[in-house]
């Protein structure tokens, strides 16, 4: 397949090299956003960049949203999830919100004025999400009351918005809260292994009064289709993230191993590097065209594009372990010390394989479709 | 049997494994299918049918069994 680099994507390169890998290090290092590099994200569009042009997004199509996930997974996994939150939330408002709901979040969302989080697990319930208990009840004509906990939620430390899903009597149902509802404790959580800067939260809904205007979709239907959708578009996403950083990877070893000398041979003309380098960059091909395939059905919006993006991140978040704990290998020593980047994507890969699903959960869903 | 109930039954029997599906029963209260199915039905609907899925329409009613779908795609056609 050719695909066509377009003045988004070679502008969005531009912005990725120049002002967020500078950073990464940092946000892995102190947990944490620097406030210019946010202000500078917010600036250049490139948190909406699903949200149709007509709320002030860029409207990408998924192969290019693709593209972009690529270039910023080559830097920075911390960042490449905040868009990947913000793009989550507004595909999932773009397609089931009403006329109201779009125009007043879609706009704040693809300026940046509206950061939001995806709030699906709870402490109790994680791939099985659909026995999640956070609470919704009626109260009088137009109001819900919400209690309940939700747990590793990304960027709860600065989110504006949350996209919460909760169980009504009727059953799961997705909402709109916002950050500034009185009943909501935010108590951060620091020190995970990798995607260090994603300010997690665990969040605590007291009695939060919240319109039913908010409801995105109907009751009943919160999970699937209306949250499932977000989701679809994570996977993606963070499928196309590993690819990056496994490029990364594969481009600083063979560099490195063209320069380190043992045995009076560059390590590279050892026939076992060379095995090893042959064998990173085969699976990275592989999980590249899997990406590319799942962005072409979810362009064509073919009903199995759900079953391809699967694939997509299975594979790919498989590959970004194997590739990044090899490139780690190649380094010796010096890969195994904090500031040398392929420590930290090493750290970051395993977590690729816990979220948005892990890899049994991708397991299951796909054997549906054998 | 309509080309629109042969495509729905097509679609179905893609999705489940089971032989003699009446056009009657209620696949979700049978347990016939998972969720995942709410899911592809929606794409199916929409990019296969041409039928818009709108909020209000998300009700198991319009797609609990193959007449349910059928009805609920003639009321929007
Ligand atoms: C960095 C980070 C960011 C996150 N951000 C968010 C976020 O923004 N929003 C959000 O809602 N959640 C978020 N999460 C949570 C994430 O989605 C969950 O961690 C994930 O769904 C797994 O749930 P769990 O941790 O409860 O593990 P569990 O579900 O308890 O799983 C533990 C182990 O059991 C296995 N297992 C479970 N059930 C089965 C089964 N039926 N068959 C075989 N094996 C099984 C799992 O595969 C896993 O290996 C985040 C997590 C991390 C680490």
């Amino acid at each position: 397949m050719s695909i066509k680099e377009n003045d988004i994507l070679k502008k969005f390169r531009s912005f990725s090299e120049n002002k967020i890998a500078p950073h990464a290090s940092y946000i892995d290092e102190k947990q944490n956003i620097p406030e210019e590099l946010l202000t500078d994200l917010k600036k250049s569009g490139f948190l909406g960049v699903l949200i149709p042009k007509e709320f002030g997004g860029l409207e990408l199509n998924y192969i290019d949203y693709g593209l972009l996930n690529e270039e910023i997974g080559k830097v920075c996994t911390t960042i490449r999830s905040l868009i990947t939150v913000q793009n989550m939330v507004a595909v999932i408002i773009n397609r089931y919100g009403d006329n109201l709901q779009k125009s007043k979040w879609l706009p704040k969302m693809a300026s940046g004025e509206a950061i939001a989080a995806f709030c699906l697990t709870e402490p109790g319930f994680g791939s099985d999400a659909k026995n999640i208990q956070s609470g919704l009840q009626a109260e009088g004509k137009d109001k819900f009351i919400l209690n309940g906990n939700k747990k590793w939620i990304s960027f709860a430390q600065i989110a504006d918005i949350l996209l919460v899903i909760a169980r009504a009597e009727e059953g799961l149902c997705c909402i709109i809260v916002e950050k500034k509802t009185v009943g909501i404790e935010i108590t951060p959580i620091n020190d995970m292994l990798g995607a260090r800067g994603c300010l997690l939260g665990e969040i605590r809904f007291n009695n939060c009064k919240i319109p039913q205007s908010h409801l995105v979709g109907n009751l009943g239907f919160g999970l699937f289709p209306v949250a499932f959708t977000g989701l679809d578009i994570g996977r993606y996403s963070i499928a196309w993230g590993c690819v990056g950083m496994a490029e990364t990877c594969l481009d600083i070893s063979k560099k490195y191993s063209k320069t380190r000398k043992q045995f009076d041979l560059q390590i590279f003309n050892h026939q076992l590097v060379k095995r090893i380098l042959t064998d990173m960059a085969v699976e990275l091909k592989a999980a590249r065209l899997l990406c590319l395939n799942a962005g072409s059905f979810l362009e064509n919006k073919s009903r199995d594009s759900f079953a391809e993006v699967l694939s997509a991140k299975y594979f790919a978040s498989k590959m970004v372990r194997f590739v990044t704990a090899r490139a780690v290998e190649l380094h010796g020593a010096s890969g195994l010390k904090k500031g040398n980047p392929v420590e930290r994507f090493f750290r970051d890969a395993k977590i690729m394989q816990t979220i948005e699903g892990s890899d049994q959960m991708m397991q299951l869903m796909i054997s549906r479709y054998l | 049997m309509n080309e629109l109930k042969k495509k729905i039954k097509l679609f179905i029997s893609e999705k489940i494994d089971i032989t003699n599906l009446a056009d009657t029963d209620d696949m979700f209260k049978q347990g016939f299918v998972n969720s995942l199915f709410a899911m592809e039905l929606v794409m199916f609907v929409e990019n296969e049918i041409g039928v818009k899925v709108e909020n209000k329409d998300l009700m198991l009613d319009n797609f609990r069994s193959v007449c349910a779908i059928e009805k609920f795609i003639m009321s929007k056609k």
